[in-house]
């Protein structure tokens, strides 16, 4: 019931908007077509924009984690685990989450292809998956996309968001599915 | 600081790389990856442009105006140093609200539009601006209400029932949000850092 509304919804959301808004543009005489295209035209230079900042950060992500950096890292933290009540599998999930999107479905995929997407590691690699996001990724995009190359606290701020959830996850799925 | 995480990400990674001998998965590695950033780019090009486009006729119509009023009380405590009715608003409620739709593609569209548009009140343009680390620390942390991606991972995986995370996201993804707020809140007015406009 609940999957099918939310298929629902997620199929409906873009030919919604498609509708929507040139439809209410129509409706106050807005050029729609011409306004379209005056906007689109930005969608090329600020993709272009993005390109050196996302290659530097992509790089420097991808020599940690294919030298197996990564797995050191994770298991020098994985003591921690135990301490907070998880399942050590768990962990390099969590420290790969701000990092890479795309590392971190599939390190999910394939513990719930070991252990079952109803066990209980299973659902807690879910809610992970589910929550935040790639940190680093977003500060990358977003403030190359305006050539900031400073950020300030934002890294330290996201961080900081990325472990709240993943304790949050713990708990939550310690709590509910235990 | 970001600095030196990109010089420790690259330097440890070279050095594992070398103590375990296999220094040659560095240069792949490398190559693949500046490759794929480009790509990415690329991918990201057309997608841009539609949801720009589809931006400006809102803008144009007074949407997305309408939404930063709608919003208001929220927003000028969140951005106090962005003047209300400013176009970034809107930016900034869409983004916001794409991301709580799980409209991923949509989402960094409206919020590159959000950054440029913060940006123009940004007094030295290389460096971030307190919005945009208030924005960032939202964007980041931002709920979920439909995580598509791994609903269908499950559903694929025969999960008996894929959505029954869908709440425990929710709750955890609150918990990292109200953290994200907090914690900027604290940069921003408390620390050494919070002292640029």
């Amino acid at each position: 019931m609940l999957l099918s509304i939310l298929t629902l919804i997620s199929q409906w959301a873009i030919p919604f908007l498609l509708l929507a808004v040139p439809l209410y543009g129509m409706l106050k005489k807005v050029p729609v077509y011409e306004s379209f295209v005056e906007g689109a035209e930005q969608g090329f230079y600020t993709a272009v924009k993005i390109i050196p900042f996302l290659v530097g950060m992509m790089v420097a992500i991808s020599v940690f984690r294919a030298s197996g950096a990564m797995d050191y890292l994770s298991r020098a933290v994985a003591p921690l685990t135990a301490l907070i009540g998880a399942p050590s599998e768990i962990l390099p999930l969590a420290v790969m989450r701000p990092l890479s999107g795309s590392a971190v479905l599939g390190m999910s995929t394939e513990i719930m292809k070991i252990y079952g997407p109803d066990s209980h590691i299973g659902r807690l690699a879910s809610v992970m998956q589910g929550t935040t996001d790639t940190t680093f990724f977003v500060l990358t995009v977003y403030f190359g996309s305006v050539g900031i190359k400073k950020y300030r606290y934002a890294l330290l701020t996201g961080l900081t968001a990325d472990i709240s959830g993943f304790l949050a996850s713990v708990y939550i799925c310690n709590l509910l599915f235990r | 600081m970001l600095n030196i995480v990109w010089f420790l990400l690259l330097a440890s990674g070279i050095i594992v790389a070398a103590l375990n001998g296999n220094i040659e998965v560095v240069s792949e590695a490398a190559l693949s990856a500046a490759q794929g950033a480009v790509k990415i780019c690329i991918d990201l090009v057309g997608i841009m442009a539609l949801w720009l486009g589809i931006m400006k006729i809102a803008e144009k119509g007074g949407l997305i105006q309408a939404l930063a009023r709608l919003m208001k009380p929220l927003m000028l405590r969140l951005f106090p140093s962005i003047p209300p009715e400013h176009p970034a608003l809107g930016a900034i409620i869409l983004n916001l609200s794409a991301n709580i739709l799980g409209l991923g593609n949509a989402a960094t569209p409206f919020g590159m539009r959000a950054m440029q548009e913060m940006q123009k009140l940004n007094s030295d343009s290389s460096e971030a601006s307190t919005a945009m680390c208030t924005f960032l620390a939202l964007n980041t942390s931002c709920i979920t209400l439909i995580p598509a991606t791994i609903i269908g991972v499950r559903v694929s995986l025969g999960s008996t029932n894929p959505t029954e995370i869908v709440g425990a996201c929710i709750f955890a993804t609150s918990i990292a949000m109200l953290m994200a707020v907090s914690l900027d809140y604290w940069f921003r007015t408390r620390s050494p850092w919070g002292g640029k406009g």
